[in-house]
């Protein structure tokens, strides 16, 4: 690992270089809304963000603790009421990419936000799936952002809270659904993407610094490497600077330490 | 006509024990001030609805008010767990908990049928999820038209709905701007239902199309400056993010957060007192 950045770094970076400039984009809270905002405020100025709460086309110039924080509204193009973002904006169809964390995701991109464990007796209960059921079968591709580690990259989710491709090859097709489904999974050592047949997801692009077997070892399922597998183009300066700086603006907001934020 | 009343005399007048009660707001407006009066008054085995149960329903949870909840997401926003809604789930304290658990865009479409008086909501979700497997409330139907499966959920009908507005009028016309959340669907599909306000004013003074909500749909309204910290109200304060991290801390064990509750709001007259208890000398939040 390169002391020049932390990995939270290169996988936030990694995450924001997806966004194409005017892309159409649902954001979730955290990681999610950290690489959206630096994509904006990078290479997409022109990115279209919209959180459940209601604003559309928000421009917050600290990163939101929450999804309905007031720089949202007072930065957004228009604030709508919660049933109009799902009925219209994202059930209607004009969203572009949906941008998701998970604490468990699975081999075929299947997200778990529900329970570790049972559902009747859980041994962790997560908070729900809140927006993120309908943002994966209804945006027109989704992407997803996490930290690396056995716990959360499952062969099998416990429970699926949002769809990515089922059981892999045609299964995603079958439903039928309106949204191509998960693009590419980012994390703090690599990125993967669904292989084209199969759907289970493999290692498209390694991070500078880490080998495969620290990769393979930190994946709860055989991993395959893709064979055009390269590495991930290091955080630039521009990319950091800006991304520490919204950082510590952040933190400054908020009251608390910048790695808090 | 919305009848101006007191917090506690609208709690005492509109919310019964086993009702259903919806206590709206997204991360914005939420009504903190009523959910205390409803643990000061010692509410027992409501049927809870909310979209987002953030602190104010751990607080419900934890101090016993609750026998179910219907929600969609369950977190401390930006900071963690809640953690007296997990120890109700994975532990069962101080009670059993049941869930009926959805989506968020579920949940919204089911107040838009409860305020458009349907039974059940339309809309294009949960495919392929595991939801319908452990709640029997998410079923499908199969457009006349086109054939395509869709997924119908029973709308939400609270016998109380409560929100928190930044104004009402003498009348008790209510106003409210910023992030809306589902406010409005929540009082239009309640039975009855209590809005509380920053302000009463003489004349609202809003624009067409502004967020309002007539008297005449609203049965009490109150006057509860604060009234919705520690979340915020637009254009009057701000979200208190202090206390939402403090919570963390506060909530994680059942005797800290039993002491909490006893001298912050059972051992409190009021929401006033509660906001002195909680403030320091400038009105900034204070750790416990």
């Amino acid at each position: 690992m390169n002391a020049l950045y932390s990995d939270d770094e290169m996988m936030t970076v990694a995450a924001a270089r997806m966004l194409r400039n005017g892309a159409v984009c649902f954001v979730g809270i955290g990681l999610p809304s950290t690489a959206a905002n630096l994509a904006r405020l990078t290479q997409a100025p022109d990115v279209v963000l919209i959180y459940e709460s209601g604003p559309i086309g928000a421009k917050p110039p600290v990163l939101p603790l929450s999804i309905g924080d007031g720089n949202l509204a007072e930065t957004a193009d228009t604030v709508v009421s919660t049933p109009e973002i799902f009925r219209y904006w994202l059930q209607g169809g004009r969203i572009d990419v949906g941008f998701l964390g998970a604490a468990q995701l699975d081999r075929f991109a299947n997200i778990n936000t529900t329970v570790v464990g049972s559902y009747t007796k859980p041994k962790v209960r997560l908070p729900g799936a809140g927006g993120a059921p309908e943002i994966t079968s209804s945006a027109k591709e989704v992407l997803i952002i996490l930290k690396h580690s056995k716990r959360a990259l499952v062969d099998k989710v416990d429970f699926v809270t949002s769809v990515g491709f089922l059981t892999g090859g045609d299964a995603r097709q079958k439903l039928g659904l309106p949204g191509k489904g998960p693009a590419a999974v980012i994390t703090n050592l690599c990125i993967l993407r669904p292989n084209p047949r199969s759907q289970e997801l493999e290692v498209v692009s390694t991070h500078p610094g880490v080998d495969r077997t620290t990769i393979a070892e930190s994946t709860g399922w055989d991993i395959r490497f893709s064979e055009e597998c390269g590495e991930t183009e290091a955080p630039r300066v521009t990319e950091l600077d800006v991304l520490r700086e919204l950082k510590a603006r952040t933190a400054a907001a908020h009251g608390m330490v910048a790695d808090e934020a | 006509m919305a009848e101006w009343l007191t917090l506690a005399e609208a709690i005492a007048a509109h919310v019964r024990d086993g009702d259903s009660v919806a206590l709206e707001g997204f991360t914005h407006l939420i009504p903190f001030a009523a959910g205390h009066e409803i643990i000061r008054q010692g509410r027992r085995n409501l049927s809870l609805v909310r979209m987002t149960p953030d602190l104010i329903y751990d607080q419900l949870i934890g101090a016993g008010c609750a026998g179910k909840l219907t929600f969609s997401w369950g977190g401390n926003p930006g900071v963690g767990s809640l953690h007296r809604f997990r120890d109700a789930v994975e532990n069962g304290w101080p009670g059993p908990l049941e869930l009926e658990e959805r989506s968020h865009s579920d949940l919204a479409n089911a107040y838009v049928a409860g305020a458009a008086n349907l039974p059940f909501a339309v809309l294009r979700g949960y495919t392929g999820s595991d939801f319908a497997k452990v709640n029997d409330r998410i079923r499908s139907i199969t457009c006349p038209f086109t054939g395509e499966v869709l997924a119908a959920t029973s709308s939400v009908r609270p016998d109380v709905s409560v929100i928190h507005a930044q104004k009402a009028d003498w009348k008790g016309n209510v106003l409210l701007w910023g992030i809306l959340g589902v406010q409005k669907e929540a009082v239009l599909a309640a039975k009855r239902s209590i809005v509380t306000v920053e302000e009463r004013v003489r004349s609202l003074d809003a624009p067409p199309n502004a967020c309002i909500l007539p008297s005449w749909v609203v049965t009490a309204v109150c006057e509860v400056p604060r009234g919705a910290t520690p979340s915020y109200a637009h254009g009057y304060y701000e979200r208190d993010n202090v206390f939402y991290r403090a919570w963390d801390q506060i909530s994680r064990n059942r005797e800290r957060f039993t002491a909490w509750v006893e001298k912050r709001i059972r051992n409190t007259q009021s929401f006033a007192e509660y906001l002195m208890l909680q403030s320091d000398a400038n009105g900034r939040a204070v750790c416990p």
